[in-house]
């Protein structure tokens, strides 16, 4: 329960609805580790809007809607989309410059 | 980095920690060990083919091996914690993939300072890091930032208390904002930087932070300690959505 004053929660959610919903990268580790194979949420990406490079665990991830959706914490572009499918995962990768996947040490 | 695949957990002893917290110990025999601050993703299947997932981080140590704590808060109607606080028994098997996680991790061999934050049951991958902590026996100062509603509600308080009662380093500062024990001398209200301030003052710029809780504190934490000082790429993260969902 959130106890602060109406006012204050009503305030917040004028800002950004979705402000409560967001979550840090790690919550889609275990997805993206069954996608790309490994665990990439110690990893870098670069956002393909501002070219940001952030470990993929730094990401902001909202899993609410129908699909995941992750977005760069420097510029709140959507990075990466995901949805799972009756016939399989789709991946949206359009606003991902790169992720490295890197060997293991 | 090796693919990230489902395995069968035996579920050991069940212990409550609180009266809304239960821990479980999941046997894994072909565990691959976890560093402290990682999680695991359940996979919980009905007869049916309905198949839900949720991922709960790991409370304990790494140098445990073969299995691994979970500690689960039960959320009013929820759909797998209410499963998991009084459905499942010891013996049961539940799938389990992990461990999994980069960012949110911390090993002695970073060293410290370290502050850590925690709101609810946010305590629990901080548990890892703190068990992993006095296991180093390294010392490394560190200080814990606990924010919860009551003094029935503070998940591992007996532990938390006699880790800060051995005299390595950590000490423990609790803040209970929804009711407190006669007498109680701690703080009484939500996390905010003058509490911030008050819990990194002693140890310094160089401090690595973690915060792990509901999203509305995470933000606040994270927002307070860079306003503080600490660079950004210091202070990690783990928010876990709303509060009470």
């Amino acid at each position: 329960m959130d106890d602060r004053p109406l006012d204050v929660r009503l305030a917040d959610m004028r800002e950004d609805p979705a402000a409560d919903l967001v979550l840090d990268g790690s919550a889609v580790g275990g997805m993206l580790g069954g996608i790309f194979g490994a665990d990439v949420t110690g990893m870098p990406g670069q956002c393909a809007s501002c070219h940001t490079v952030s470990l993929m665990g730094a990401m902001r991830v909202y899993m609410r809607g129908p699909g995941t959706v992750i977005r760069c914490p420097a510029c709140t572009q959507v990075v990466l989309r995901v949805a799972e499918t009756p016939r399989g995962s789709m991946l949206d990768l359009r606003g991902i410059a790169f992720v490295r996947i890197e060997h293991r040490s | 980095m090796a693919a990230i695949g489902w395995q069968l957990a035996t579920v050991g002893s069940i212990r409550d920690e609180t009266p809304t917290v239960r821990t479980l110990t999941l046997g894994l025999p072909d565990w691959s060990g976890h560093r402290p601050g990682q999680h695991v993703d359940l996979r919980l299947t009905a007869a049916d083919g309905y198949s839900v997932e949720r991922s709960y981080s790991i409370a304990s140590e790494p140098e445990r091996t073969g299995e691994v704590d979970i500690s689960v808060e039960r959320i009013e109607g929820g759909e797998v914690s209410p499963f998991l606080h009084e459905v499942v028994v010891p013996g049961d098997r539940i799938e389990v993939r992990g461990p999994i996680g980069g960012y949110f991790v911390w090993e002695a061999a970073l060293g410290g300072p370290l502050l850590l934050v925690a709101g609810g049951s946010g305590v629990v991958p901080l548990m890892a890091m703190l068990r992993h902590r006095a296991r180093s026996g390294l010392g490394i100062p560190t200080s814990l930032l606990f924010s919860s509603r009551t003094f029935d509600e503070i998940i591992y308080r007996d532990e938390l208390d006699r880790l800060a009662s051995a005299g390595d380093g950590f000490r423990v500062i609790h803040t209970l904002t929804r009711g407190q024990p006669d007498g109680w001398t701690g703080f009484t209200r939500r996390i905010d930087d003058a509490m911030l301030a008050e819990a990194l003052e002693p140890l310094g710029a160089a401090t690595r932070a973690y915060a792990c809780g509901p999203t509305a504190l995470v933000e606040v934490v994270a927002n307070g300690l860079v306003r503080l000082g600490l660079p950004p790429d210091r202070v990690r993260t783990e928010r876990f959505g709303p509060t009470g969902t």
